[in-house]
């Protein structure tokens, strides 16, 4: 038994199964977004008193972040160019990278919760820290998935570049596919809860 | 999606007989798959069911001993076999909850869809074959975290399905587990939309164009794309009113909020509507997915039975697809007592009655394939041709729930509660009852005993009526939903209050009469009649096309289409049946 | 895979381009948002850049600009009940009774 399409695109389609179904993902994932940014919208308009997010949140290492995350973004999709290029030894540099790349973005999160922490600055405070917690809390966390899949593929799955290379090629784009709605999320998170 | 490719490439070392454990229980076999969901999913209604038969005891007559389970309660939640009103709204809300999430949409799509979609595409499976395992043990983990929360301290969620704040945020621990349940199937329903959507798009057969498909696949496709988009919004309240729970924060508490004298202590500032609106943008499109899988189902039924096409194939798939697409504007009608001012609730109003419209072409459709017709009356036909005036009931009974003037006289009363469930139970339920009917003999090989199957029918179909036709009666007297007694101490209630033990005793009977279907669902898989051709109704499509049971991979041959799904009784045509996948000159 | 190199090492040109372009645009949210100014123009000003980088991000990282149909039928769906989540319930919030 072998299902169609797995590899190849679909011809009345244009697409394989995974670039699609990505894209479904991809679709709810605005949704889920969207509703944090609706609460968001709602919350603050509702609101007596709305603190500006520099007054409480550190802006310099967030926009480390923001330049963390869009390094990472281009080591993924040079990482693509590579397979597409055929030159294995490149895409392991460049996946890595992406991996590493999402350490430090999560270190430098984790220095900003801590800093809040010490200063007793609690979800529980305002509806202002409960969102921040909320959405950056949130997007952590597909941060986190992001990096298990690319480890995935810069280790154990990388063995398919020998067995089944297009495919192996397709994956990456997936993958990258993901990796980058998680950096446009935090594109907009970023002048949204540090800056307004 | 990165498991995808694994499967296929182990695709061609199937030969070698699967364990037991990789065979039944961690099945990537979309059959396989069907039927654990068909199987968890009925034990969930019927468990769903018995919380109902508790609580009708209790309506009809309050204050007294149940008898012969009452016992079994448990001293926290019925001292000497009575109920306590906290026990009341703990069985009301997990009522709701295990019959929508856990019982018939996993039926509806992840039995039926899972089972007959890709047989009906021509596929070889699934287009994740994984993804699909995932999502039932998903499914499963949440179901298990449901029933879990009857254990917390202070027992199940009690503050309704729809757990409105700020009700929820400080209820007993039982909603938290209630959160983290539903976090599980949201996830499992997430995973299963893209399976569906992608198997349905990439996986369909040679030939079989997007207005070549039986009309069960597109309302699973519609299905996918409502589960796709109007899930997340609720995925997200659930981790905010987690927050508020766990953390603390008020997304949905508003600033001094006082619960018996004493100020709670949330920063406040948030507001209970948010959570109205995120829980209705999925909860109204949840209404759609609980009914359009049922008119596919019954569309097939009908079409089969009648020995007839379709009356208005096109016009079925394009109020399907507006049916999905304004499904999702039309929610804040559930919201018209919360101080809507007259433009916004105008613009529901407006939409609401838009909204009706396709679902009236598809009832009218259905109705029109029936005239003139030398019908089959099996058992799936009964079932199909009462699921189309009780859908209707249910339908119409809804249009004053969706114009403000009437809707706030009529909300919250059991006028809302007969509503929806004429179109749930003897709707939808009917419906999935007919498909198990229909599809049992490709499944086992053997056919489900006739008589049985049309005594369940008119005992449920009477049964039914006797349980939900007095809810309006009820309702237009002003009897709220919510009474742990029935309304015994109110005025209003006292002419209409002697009919709750006439819709408990019909609930009670309803259980009866399902006895018969589960011996026969389970022993004529033993002992039913063998069916002699792998097509037993002479369909047209493309399921009956596969050897019977269907082996893994499905069909034998890859199948080509070359004609519409319904082509029964074409004129100049040898027999009353022309199954999709025959060549033009036959 | 009917890529050639030559059309490969063009479209890595083109991302370290957009790379830059993203780098720039964040020097310049932040730099406006030192400006203080009033909720409108800071409002529309972050979500104008924002958005820039969103397209940009979208359209080259994930080569929507060259991407299938279906993918843009499937978006154009899922923006129509984005904005429909974003601005119902605002409507509703602006026009409440009691």
């Amino acid at each position: 038994m072998q299902i169609p399409y797995t590899v190849a695109e679909r011809p009345d389609t244009g697409v394989f199964n995974a670039k699609l179904g990505i894209w479904l993902f991809l679709a709810s994932e605005v949704m889920l977004f969207g509703a944090l940014f609706s609460s968001y919208i709602l919350l603050r308009t509702g609101a007596l008193a709305w603190p500006h997010g520099y007054t409480i949140l550190n802006v310099p290492l967030a926009t480390l972040n923001t330049v963390v995350l869009i390094t990472s973004s281009i080591t993924m999709v040079m990482s693509w160019v590579a397979l597409r290029n055929r030159d294995f030894g490149k895409y392991r540099k460049y996946i890595g990278g992406t991996v590493l790349l999402g350490f430090v973005f999560l270190i430098i999160k984790a220095i900003e919760y801590g800093a809040k922490f010490e200063h007793h600055l609690y979800p529980s405070e305002n509806t202002f820290l409960a969102i921040y917690f909320t959405l950056t809390g949130l997007h952590g966390l597909h941060v986190i998935g992001g990096m298990i899949v690319n480890a995935y593929f810069w280790g154990p799955g990388s063995k398919m570049w020998v067995t089944d290379p297009e495919r192996f090629t397709n994956r990456i784009e997936v993958a990258g596919l993901y990796w980058h709605f998680v950096d446009l999320v935090w594109i907009f998170l970023f002048p949204v809860l540090y800056l307004l | 999606m990165a498991h995808v490719a694994a499967v296929a490439h182990t695709g061609n070392h199937h030969e070698h007989p699967l364990g037991f454990l990789q065979k039944y229980i961690f099945s990537q076999d979309h059959k396989v798959i069907g039927l654990q969901y068909l199987l968890t999913s009925l034990c969930f209604l019927f468990f769903g069911f018995s919380l109902m038969m508790m609580m009708r005891w209790q309506l009809a007559y309050p204050g007294q001993p149940i008898p012969f389970i009452g016992g079994l309660l448990g001293e926290a939640n019925a001292p000497g076999g009575i109920m306590l009103p906290e026990f009341y709204n703990q069985l009301g809300a997990m009522h709701g909850t295990i019959m929508v999430f856990l019982g018939v949409v996993p039926l509806a799509v992840g039995a039926f869809g899972n089972y007959v979609v890709p047989l009906q595409i021509g596929a070889p499976d699934m287009a994740f074959p994984k993804l699909n395992m995932m999502s039932y043990w998903v499914y499963f983990l949440g179901g298990v975290t449901m029933l879990a929360s009857f254990l917390m301290p202070g027992g199940a969620a009690n503050s309704g399905w729809t757990s409105y704040a700020p009700l929820s945020v400080i209820a007993t621990m039982g909603q938290t587990v209630w959160l983290f349940g539903m976090v599980f199937l949201i996830t499992s329903s997430l995973l299963g939309s893209i399976n569906f959507i992608v198997t349905i798009v990439q996986l369909r057969a040679r030939g079989l164009t997007f207005m070549r498909l039986p009309f069960f696949v597109w309302s699973q496709l519609v299905t996918s794309f409502l589960l796709l988009l109007a899930f997340p919004p609720l995925e997200a309240a659930g981790v905010m009113q987690l927050m508020d729970r766990l953390a603390g924060t008020s997304f949905f508490m508003p600033s001094g909020l006082v619960v018996a004298g004493e100020v709670m202590p949330y920063s406040g500032g948030g507001s209970p509507l948010l959570w109205q609106h995120l829980f209705w943008f999925l909860a109204h499109p949840e209404v759609y997915v609980l009914i359009l899988p049922a008119l596919g189902i019954v569309a097939e039924i009908v079409a089969n039975n009648t020995r007839k096409p379709l009356w208005g194939y096109n016009s079925l798939v394009y109020a399907a697809i507006f049916l999905g697409f304004m499904s999702f504007i039309v929610w804040a009608h559930h919201m018209f007592l919360t101080g809507m001012g007259t433009v916004i609730s105008t613009f529901f109003q407006t939409t609401t009655m838009i909204i009706s419209i396709p679902s009236v072409i598809i009832l009218t459709a259905l109705f029109i394939s029936l005239w003139g017709a030398s019908m089959r009356f099996n058992t799936q036909m009964l079932f199909a041709l009462a699921f189309l005036p009780m859908f209707g009931i249910g339908g119409l009974t809804g249009l004053p729930l969706g114009l403000a003037p009437t809707d706030i006289h009529l909300h919250d009363t059991y006028y809302v509660i007969g509503h929806f469930h004429y179109v749930v139970a003897p709707g939808t339920i009917f419906a999935l009852f007919a498909g198990v009917y229909h599809w049992y003999p490709k499944v086992t090989g053997r056919m489900m005993n006739e008589f049985w199957g049309k005594f369940h029918f008119w005992g449920s179909l009477v049964c039914m009526n006797g349980i939900f036709m007095p809810m309006f009666v009820q309702g237009l007297a002003g009897v709220s939903r919510r009474l742990y007694d029935g309304g015994q101490q109110y005025a209003h209630a006292q002419g209409v209050f002697h009919l709750n033990e006439w819709m408990s005793i019909s609930a009670w009977m309803l259980a009866l009469f399902q006895i018969p279907f589960i011996i026969n669902f389970f022993l004529s898989s033993r002992k039913g009649r063998k069916v002699e051709s792998d097509n037993p109704w002479e369909a047209t499509t493309l399921e009956w096309a596969t050897p019977t049971p269907p082996p893994h991979g499905n069909f034998t041959v890859v199948p080509e289409v070359h004609r519409g799904p319904y082509e029964y009784s074409v004129p100049g045509h040898l027999r009353d049946y022309t199954p999709q996948h025959q060549p033009e000159k036959a | 895979m009917s890529n050639t190199q030559a059309s490969n090492g063009a479209h890595a040109r083109i991302y370290v381009v957009v790379f830059v372009a993203l780098l720039a645009l964040t020097i310049v949210t932040v730099s406006l948002s030192y400006l203080h100014l009033s909720v409108f123009p800071s409002v529309l000003l972050a979500l104008i850049v924002a958005s820039i980088k969103g397209y940009l991000v979208s359209n080259y990282f994930m080569h929507l600009i060259s991407e299938r149909r279906l993918i843009y039928a499937i978006l154009v769906l899922t923006g129509i009940f984005f904005l429909s989540l974003i601005f119902l319930p605002l409507s509703h919030f602006h026009d409440r009774v009691g």
